[in-house]
């Protein structure tokens, strides 16, 4: 199954500063905890990390710093700040806001309609 | 960590790699470092999988995505990078801080010689005041003497130039003062300000051979120095643009508590800002080099069209109408600047083309500009020459008419060669080494102007 651009797009601001909350990280450790948290499904084009990355660090929601790894190659981490924490919940409450309503109607439409796959496939507006 | 069976081919594929990501201007090198790392750490990651370490490489750069669409990310995050920014020291490389730094307090201290030697005469009673003459004429025959020894003192420093080299300069400059404050020149008189006007052009060359360093004698060196003058030309008038609005608000703001600030403005504040700032236009102009776009280039793009337009409609009206020529004083001044403005046009658009291109469009206008202009100078030389009898030989007249003739053997000379470049039969090199080695004989008039002109014309 692939995910649509625009959810992607969407998520991943929670989920860059959520996978922060958990711990100082990089760029490449982001993209596996994500893949590793969605089970393979959201891919993401790597690159495209970067700047998510370097958005969140210019509205002052992560702190970037160049450090040497452990393999001896300078690595750039990232760290997310109290701003970024309060985003973080803010963006969570929407979410489960979403989340909730979604929830809903699934349920509702269970009961009514058991499976339809094609009905998933409708157009949906495609990001660039 | 690359595979050690493999070791150059991986770290040269991501020397590729690097270099093509690097040719991006949104992306920059902290950002290319920052993807770097992520490769590699995803090529280990898909080597420890089994993957063999080119497969691994193959997969890690799909992955990456496409560099198109990064870079376009990259740019709408970064949108400012996109603006050439005048960096003068870049903070991501710190490679060549330590140089930038000593040019630019070298520069600071120079401009400030400039601005307090424009004020030294004033400790021996010389005054910059419209009721006296004679000291408006030092001054005149002198400003470029405050100024462009400094200046040369800057590439000086920064070409290290041998002292030989050095002895020539300083002899120039040395004969240049006494040559200009010996004569006894008439106050307020024709040829006093000859030499206000023609100093500067002869003493600008010795700035060029002090510009181009052990370069003076190369095609390449002397086109250097051609582009550098273009540049600073533009950035002095965007200073002196600066400078006025703040004039204008010194003398506004002073004007609310009740202080006249105009003598100081007059004495101080312009003279000095004045001297100060061709330094500082040149210091800007070596450090932005290569940081920005080339203006001169831009705007020659831009008028030589109309340039050219604009001649061949005075030309057809003149053919059209039959009207005489209508002789006045300024004519040739006038047509002197028409032609030294078409060398400029010319000149700049040399300096910016790559002499190996085949011929185009905007070359065929170019020889349109030059041929139209020689042939405006043409009819008005014409007549000019059946009455120059009439006017007699003033010394302006005579310098006037030196120039126009100088301009217009240039000019001939480039349409010849810019016609071969257009038939096939010529590089465009030469055309370049034409008007790059005509250099001398602009300085050369002007000595003549600054040294024969006054005794020969009395001094009046």
């Amino acid at each position: 199954m692939e995910i649509n651009k625009d959810l992607i797009a969407a998520s991943s601001t929670s989920l860059v500063l959520a996978i922060l909350a958990e711990g100082d990280s990089y760029g490449y450790a982001i993209i596996q905890r994500v893949r590793e948290l969605s089970g393979g499904q959201l891919e993401w084009t790597d690159g495209m990390l970067y700047p998510v990355l370097h958005r969140l660090e210019r509205l002052g929601y992560v702190m970037a710093r160049w450090d040497v790894a452990e393999n001896g190659r300078r690595r750039k981490y990232y760290r997310i700040t109290s701003e970024g924490g309060a985003q973080l919940t803010e963006e969570r409450k929407q979410w489960q806001a979403v989340d909730a309503t979604l929830r809903g109607i699934w349920r509702a439409l269970s009961t009514a309609i058991p499976n339809n796959n094609g009905e998933s496939a409708a157009p949906l507006p495609e990001g660039v | 960590m690359p595979d050690p069976d493999q070791p150059v081919s991986i770290e040269e594929q991501i020397d590729q790699w690097r270099s093509y990501l690097r040719r991006r201007q949104a992306i920059h090198a902290v950002d290319v470092a920052e993807l770097e790392d992520h490769l590699r750490e995803q090529v280990a990651g898909l080597v420890k999988a089994g993957l063999a370490t080119d497969e691994a490489f193959l997969v890690a750069v799909k992955r990456m995505g496409n560099l198109d669409a990064l870079s376009r990310e990259f740019a709408r995050e970064h949108s400012d990078r996109l603006w050439k920014q005048l960096v003068l020291v870049s903070p991501d490389s710190g490679e060549l801080p330590a140089p930038g730094r000593a040019d630019t307090l070298v520069a600071f201290c120079l401009a400030v010689a400039a601005a307090v030697a424009i004020k030294v005469p004033s400790l021996f009673g010389r005054q910059l005041d419209e009721h006296r003459p004679d000291d408006i004429d030092f001054y005149a025959r002198n400003l470029s003497l405050f100024v462009l020894p400094l200046l040369t003192g800057y590439f000086i420093w920064k070409r290290r130039l041998g002292t030989s080299t050095l002895r020539w300069l300083a002899v120039a400059f040395i004969a240049a003062g006494v040559v200009a404050n010996i004569y006894p020149f008439a106050s307020r008189g024709y040829t006093v300000a000859l030499t206000a006007l023609h100093l500067p052009i002869g003493l600008w060359l010795i700035v060029g051979v002090a510009y181009a360093g052990g370069r003076w004698r190369e095609v390449a060196g002397r086109m250097d120095f051609i582009r550098f003058s273009g540049e600073l030309f533009i950035y002095y008038v965007l200073i002196a643009l600066g400078g006025g609005v703040l004039t204008a608000f010194v003398a506004m703001i002073f004007r609310a508590i009740g202080i006249n600030v105009g003598p100081f403005i007059g004495s101080w504040l312009l003279p000095c800002g004045a001297a100060g700032a061709v330094v500082v236009a040149s210091w800007l102009v070596e450090a932005k080099q290569s940081v920005i776009e080339n203006m001169a280039p831009v705007l020659t793009r831009l008028f030589t069209p109309l340039f050219a337009a604009l001649l061949t409609i005075f030309l057809g009206t003149l053919l059209w109408t039959g009207r005489p020529i209508d002789i006045q004083r300024d004519l040739l001044i006038a047509f002197d600047l028409l032609l030294a403005v078409v060398i400029g046009l010319l000149l700049y658009s040399a300096s910016a083309r790559d002499p190996r291109l085949p011929p185009d469009a905007f070359d065929v206008l170019q020889v349109a500009l030059v041929v139209s202009a020689l042939l405006a100078d043409a009819v008005a030389l014409w007549a000019i020459a059946g009455r120059i009898g009439e006017f007699g030989f003033s010394p302006n007249r005579v310098a006037a008419l030196g120039e126009n003739i100088i301009l217009l053997v240039n000019l001939a000379w480039s349409a010849v060669l810019y016609i071969r470049f257009l038939r096939g039969r010529g590089q465009f090199t030469g055309l370049e080494r034409w008007q790059t080695s005509y250099l001398p004989v602009y300085a050369l008039w002007a000595a003549i102007v600054v040294i024969v002109f006054p005794p020969a014309f009395r001094y009046v």
